[in-house]
């Protein structure tokens, strides 16, 4: 009995201490990356986001990361253990992780699961994307001002609705300003393999390409542009380094405002499940400084006003008429297709060569 | 004094099992000096890297979970390299077996008949099979390669994966994203012990091993395998036919890395999407080495590497390490593992020597 007696206070103690030291304890937020935090691209960028979110609050949060965490099996494992490891506020950064985030969500009610790219949520699990089409826009227009070839090299990923969105959100651009431009796309189902992205940059120069863009994550394509003399438009992370004088400029997928407003929202105990997609507007997406050295001054008055258009609203890139590639109309003059119909895109608009894998 | 190395007349049976377990204790002591020099905790880093993983049933169901295509697939793999049939393709039978396993579900996507999942799981034998009978075709009538072509036709399954989950394998709900519709109850391995994902699959990998261990060390054709591995002339004397034998362990090792692939899908992620296996085709390799082609070896190889994973999850979060400790780990492990095997077919001998030799010498 006496042991019993024992055993209870310092069960009691022990609990009071540590609720106690609940209350003092930092917001515990996780990340879960599919890549490495080294790629130079979309890894890195969520990486940033999570050192904005320590800048802001300093030692009121605790973070922690695991990258590379493949699709498979193995990311139900690491969403749970963030999560039972006390983690708060849970990041998970990769379409595939949407199944486990929302499994593991049901275990853990009072953990907040934030998930990047996908279309299912629950009362926990909120999601997120940015417009990155808005900046693909913009880059469009660029192009269509500095190409000489009228031939635009476009080295895209897995033909998602996600990618497709970017080649005609460009194309779009492009042909906005030079309807004699067009793309051709090579994909290289990969996100990240700076071997296979290079090689799809050189044969795409090798066809007349005088300016490569990218919806993979490797500088390699910047690095043969530079290499080859021809011009090239970053992604994801400024990726003027690695070609100073090939690079345009880059779309810099910008977490960092997102994380920070979410955390705080956690903090205050307002936290609700919701589904954002920010553009420029938001401050999600950024595009890098201009190459004054590569572009004219005009060029680049251009592009700073389409993104003052659009984060005003004014201008949607997406706006009709749009045309599919033989030509029929999508949408009329006047309308604008819905997020809706940019979700599901699976179709090339009028300047993108080849056909659309399916 | 002297330290020598002397070959042993014959290899001893001792060092065979001794040297993993002092390949296991080397890369602990490495391991803590690699901690150390890093600037971390040792004792603590060890601790999160090889114990916290496992300190609770999940944490052990998850062990088993991970440890089970590997040793499923390493049974198979190590049947062919005693036979020095070299199939370095497993990655590819297995993703293979689990297409044609989830073929089923994609075409009866509404099916509830409970004869579902045997069938999916026989389809994913024989999709495994299939996969691993090209090898064999090759090698037998053209005498091709087996290290080239099943190598080479995992890249070609993985496209095929690829091909279908972006295509006609979609789902039809899901926005165009490359994913199969989620497997319905009848299609799902049922889960043996609640609150974990520990799957009816770990029993078939034990049984994977136990039937391995009975075929190498208790049948004949076990001893046909080992002999026409150490000896193919011999064993040719001795009427073992080698090309079915080719067959026999392409076959079952396909077999066995397809019944995987389906157990992964089936047992845990539930649809078909385009990364399945995160590399156990490969992993297994090692697996079936570090357990000196032996099944009961094996199980605790298979552990031992799916341990280093769920550690190399668990500094990360725990303590901030980066990812490489898992590899660096991994590395050091085949490492001390092939530097001790020398002592199987070597003994030390300390000598102490004598003055006039000594003096001799220098």
């Amino acid at each position: 009995m006496k042991k019993f007696l024992i055993a209870a206070i310092a069960a009691f103690t022990y609990a009071i201490s540590s609720g106690l030291a609940l209350a003092d304890d930092p917001l515990k937020i996780g990340f879960v990356y599919i890549g490495p935090v080294g790629d130079h691209g979309w890894t890195y960028q969520h990486n940033d986001g999570r050192l904005a979110v320590e800048e802001a609050f300093g030692d009121k949060v605790q973070t922690s990361f695991v990258e590379f965490v493949p699709e498979g099996q193995d990311a139900e494992r690491v969403i749970r253990q963030l999560a039972a490891d006390g983690n708060k506020l849970i990041f998970t950064t990769s379409f595939g992780y949407m199944n486990p985030t929302i499994k593991v969500a049901q275990s853990f009610p009072d953990t907040y699961f934030e998930h990047c790219s996908g279309y299912k949520r629950a009362d926990n699990v909120a999601t997120y994307l940015a417009r990155f089409y808005e900046a693909r826009y913009v880059n469009g227009r660029v192009a269509g001002h500095v190409t000489k070839t009228n031939t635009i090299g476009y080295i895209a990923s897995f033909p998602i609705p996600e990618v497709v969105r970017g080649i005609n959100a460009f194309a779009l651009g492009l042909r906005s300003v030079n309807p004699d431009a067009t793309i051709k796309v090579v994909w290289v189902s990969t996100w990240f393999d700076p071997g296979k992205e290079g090689d799809a940059a050189k044969a795409l120069i090798d066809q007349g390409a005088d300016i490569i863009t990218q919806h993979t994550d490797s500088p390699a394509p910047l690095q043969v542009a530079e290499e080859r003399g021809v011009w090239a438009i970053g992604q994801a992370s400024d990726m003027a380094a690695f070609g100073p004088r090939a690079h345009l400029t880059s779309a810099i997928n910008n977490w960092g405002p997102y994380y920070v407003e979410r955390t705080r929202a956690v903090m205050d105990g307002t936290w609700k499940s919701g589904d954002v997609w920010g553009g420029y507007s938001a401050d999600m997406i950024k595009s890098s400084e201009f190459n004054a050295e590569s572009m004219s001054a005009e060029v680049i008055a251009d592009a700073e006003a389409t993104i003052a258009a659009i984060r005003s609203g004014e201008l949607h890139p997406f706006a009709g008429p749009i045309q599919d590639q033989s030509g029929n109309e999508i949408i009329g003059a006047g309308a604008t297709l819905s997020d809706g119909d940019l979700l599901g895109m699976n179709y090339y608009v009028m300047g993108v060569e080849g056909s659309l894998p399916q | 004094m002297r330290i020598k190395l002397v070959p042993r007349q014959t290899h001893s049976r001792l060092m065979t099992w001794l040297t993993p377990v002092m390949a296991l204790g080397l890369s602990l002591v490495a391991g803590t000096v690699v901690f150390y020099l890093l600037g971390y905790p040792p004792l603590q880093s060890l601790y999160a890297f090889f114990i916290s993983p496992i300190s609770d049933l999940y944490g052990v169901c998850e062990l088993l979970v991970k440890a089970s295509p590997l040793a499923m697939i390493a049974v198979g793999l190590s049947m062919g390299f005693r036979a020095n049939v070299w199939n370095i393709g497993a990655e590819g039978q297995l993703t293979v077996g689990a297409l044609a396993g989830s073929a089923l579900v994609i075409y009866f996507p509404e099916s509830n008949n409970i004869l579902m999942l045997p069938a999916m799981l026989i389809l994913g034998i024989l999709g495994g099979m299939a996969w691993a009978s090209i090898p064999a075709f090759l090698k037998t009538r053209f005498n091709t390669n087996e290290i080239l072509t099943s190598l080479l036709l995992v890249y070609v399954a993985i496209l095929l994966l690829s091909t279908l989950v972006h295509g006609p394998w979609r789902d039809p709900a899901g926005y165009n994203f490359p994913e199969s519709v989620i497997f319905q109850d009848v299609a799902t391995l049922p889960v043996i012990v609640s609150g974990t994902r520990l799957h009816l699959g770990t029993i078939f990998a034990l049984l994977a091993i136990i039937t391995g261990w009975i075929l190498i060390s208790r049948t004949l054709a076990g001893f046909q395998v080992r002999v026409s591995g150490l000896a193919p002339q011999a064993a040719r004397y001795t009427g073992v036919r080698s090309n079915l034998m080719i067959w026999c362990v392409l076959l079952g090792a396909g077999g066995l890395a397809g019944l995987a692939g389906i157990i992964e899908v089936s047992g845990l992620i539930g649809q078909v999407q385009p990364i399945i296996s995160p590399g156990y085709g490969f992993s297994a390799i090692i697996v079936a080495f570090l357990g000196r082609l032996h099944p009961v070896g094996i199980l605790f190889a298979s552990l031992v590497l799916a341990l280093s994973y769920l550690g190399g999850e668990f500094v990360q979060i725990k303590l901030g390490l980066p990812l490489g400790i898992a590899g660096v780990f991994q590395g050091m492990l085949l490492f001390f593992l092939l530097s001790c095997d020398i002592l199987i077919h070597y003994r030390i001998e300390i000598r102490k020597t004598s003055l006039s030799s000594s003096a001799g010498s220098t």
